[in-house]
């Protein structure tokens, strides 16, 4: 007996170790993470350090010395915090509109739809995030046209470009982001829970707030990730359907191109990530990112 | 289901207004490049296949496809290698770090792409001085293409577990005999939807391409140059009707051989 492998190795599906040594695993990582430090941490870092130069205002080039006056512009330059209030603001507009529309769509596929049909309903919400980002956007600028479609339903009170206009697309884009997430969400909810909540007595519309709701909070937390984040960063739809409305991203991109300041570009480029990094770590504080994870 | 009816068809019937608002644009789209009228004013006074005529014969269109497609096939490629390496290494040997390594991985696809172009473009164009071309484009659609490969590689590798490799090697074939005959027709499935996947993506990207691209167009940014130019609108809204249509063809590849899980 002693010469067969322990049974309880078995039993935990383990193999023996010599099948797996750990310096091929590492000699495996050594590309991709190769790839990673250089060209992306490499480049993160070098963003972090060219955000403390400065522009010789008389030259126009980048000098080298190490100064926190572009912090300093970033922090007290009211078009900067009015810019960024606003961008928050539409970032939270687009996350709202995208729960609200992603719940109950979710709700019919977990819980309504059958099997086929939920498969339809997969394809149907996850083949749009395959057409071009650009023309998604371009289709809403062509509905919001004057003389457009829109226009033209509305008899001549189409909402037209600007902020809203930008809301909408913006939403529009992220909108199959939410709708995954939240169905995941609700299609790991037995359906026995709903039937004791009714069976106890409770209305529907209990049921929604009182089981539905705390039950989809953690899809729609993992929804949020991509409808702020991307909203966040985004400067191309608000070109295509904002009018002349600015938000962060043109901020940025203006500093960098139009401005030729590149430090001040880069130190400007870290609000969005700090404001990401402080909602991804308040989502974390909730406790719902972990609920998702399971 | 418990569900009232009342609530039944609410939410029946806000499905169906939610999948309008997802694919009246589309349609609109499609329906615009055949919109006689120059101004393309709605409702169309007429259609017409002229716009298309000119849209094939349109040669700055079709090499910005090129470089695009040339971008997205060495993008894919090197993320197919680097994402697949990553998987292996997490799933099937004990390293250090897993936890540290995957958020790095997953890090360039959800930070705001314009830091990650201002990054890059700071790093090539200013430090190290280089030219903007598609070969720093190559590199940073690489750069947040591995995500992807390595999700959907990763998923697979859970699910098929190691037996099947354990056996081949008891039976006498060479680490690449299993690796060609067992572990590659096992993975095949997962590397073709995370390899489209990673051509989607970087076929679609426009932001981290605008600031490392330099002059060289790939087709986002050529449409996006030509989008405010309304001579250039009757072909913008064909080659926007053609890129709509093929976005069916990834979602029944990935359909057919992907994994759900993925």
């Amino acid at each position: 007996m002693t010469a067969l492998v322990p049974t309880e190795n078995l039993r935990a599906g383990r193999r023996p170790s010599r099948r797996r040594p750990a310096p091929l695993g590492y000699l495996l990582l050594l590309p991709p993470l190769a790839w990673l430090f250089i060209a992306y941490l490499g480049s993160m870092a070098v963003l972090l350090v060219s955000a403390f130069w400065s522009v010789d205002s008389f030259t126009g080039q980048v000098v080298r010395v190490t100064t926190t006056g572009n912090f300093g512009a970033v922090l007290h330059d009211p078009l900067f915090r009015t810019v960024t209030l606003r961008t928050v603001g539409v970032a939270l507009g687009v996350t709202v509109i995208d729960a609200l529309l992603a719940v109950p769509l979710a709700l019919f596929m977990a819980k309504v739809a059958g099997p086929r049909m939920r498969i339809a309903l997969m394809v149907a919400v996850t083949t749009p995030l395959w057409a071009s980002y650009l023309v998604k956007a371009y289709a809403w600028r062509g509905l919001l046209a004057p003389n457009g479609p829109l226009d033209w339903i509305t008899g001549g009170h189409s909402i037209g470009y600007g902020l809203p206009a930008t809301v909408i697309t913006l939403s529009y884009l992220w909108l199959p982001y939410m709708i995954l997430p939240v169905y995941a969400a609700f299609a790991r909810v037995p359906s026995s829970m709903w039937e004791a909540s009714a069976d106890l007595g409770a209305t529907s519309g209990t049921t929604l707030r009182r089981i539905a709701a705390p039950l989809a909070f953690p899809g729609i937390a993992a929804g949020s990730i991509f409808t702020f984040s991307l909203s966040l960063g985004d400067y191309i739809a608000v070109q295509i359907v904002g009018g002349k409305s600015q938000l962060l991203g043109n901020v940025i991109y203006g500093q960098l191109v139009t401005a030729n300041d590149q430090p001040l570009a880069a130190a400007l480029s870290f609000v969005p990530l700090v404001v990401v990094l402080l909602y991804l770590f308040a989502l974390r504080a909730t406790g719902t990112l972990e609920q998702e994870a399971r | 289901m418990r569900l009232s009816a009342g609530l039944r068809r609410f939410v029946g019937g806000w499905t169906i207004l939610v999948l309008l608002f997802l694919y009246i644009p589309l349609v609109f789209v499609v329906l615009n490049s055949f919109n006689s009228s120059r101004t393309f004013a709605f409702p169309p006074s007429g259609l017409t296949l002229s716009w298309w005529k000119a849209a094939a014969h349109n040669s700055a269109a079709w090499h910005a496809l090129g470089a695009t497609a040339i971008v997205g096939v060495c993008a894919a490629s090197l993320a197919l290698v680097l994402g697949t390496c990553a998987a292996f290494a997490l799933q099937r040997y004990p390293v250090w770090g897993k936890q540290p390594i995957s958020l790095l991985i997953t890090m360039p696809i959800t930070l705001p792409g314009i830091v990650t172009g201002i990054a890059m473009n700071t790093t090539f164009h200013s430090v190290l001085g280089w030219n903007l071309t598609l070969f720093t484009v190559i590199i940073a659609h690489t750069t947040f293409c591995i995500v992807v490969v390595f999700n959907n590689v990763q998923a697979r590798l859970r699910r098929t577990g190691t037996n099947l490799q354990e056996a081949s090697s008891d039976l006498g074939a060479t680490a690449f005999q299993t690796f060609r005959w067992v572990t590659f027709p096992q993975l095949r499935g997962a590397l073709l939807a995370g390899g489209l996947l990673a051509f989607a993506l970087s076929f679609d990207e426009i932001v981290v391409t605008e600031f490392t691209a330099g002059s060289t167009r790939t087709l986002p940014l050529w449409i996006f140059d030509n989008l405010f130019r309304p001579n250039q609108a009757p072909v913008i809204n064909v080659v926007a009707a053609v890129l709509t249509v093929i976005a069916v063809v990834p979602v029944w590849i990935a359909q057919r051989y992907g994994d759900d899980e993925a």
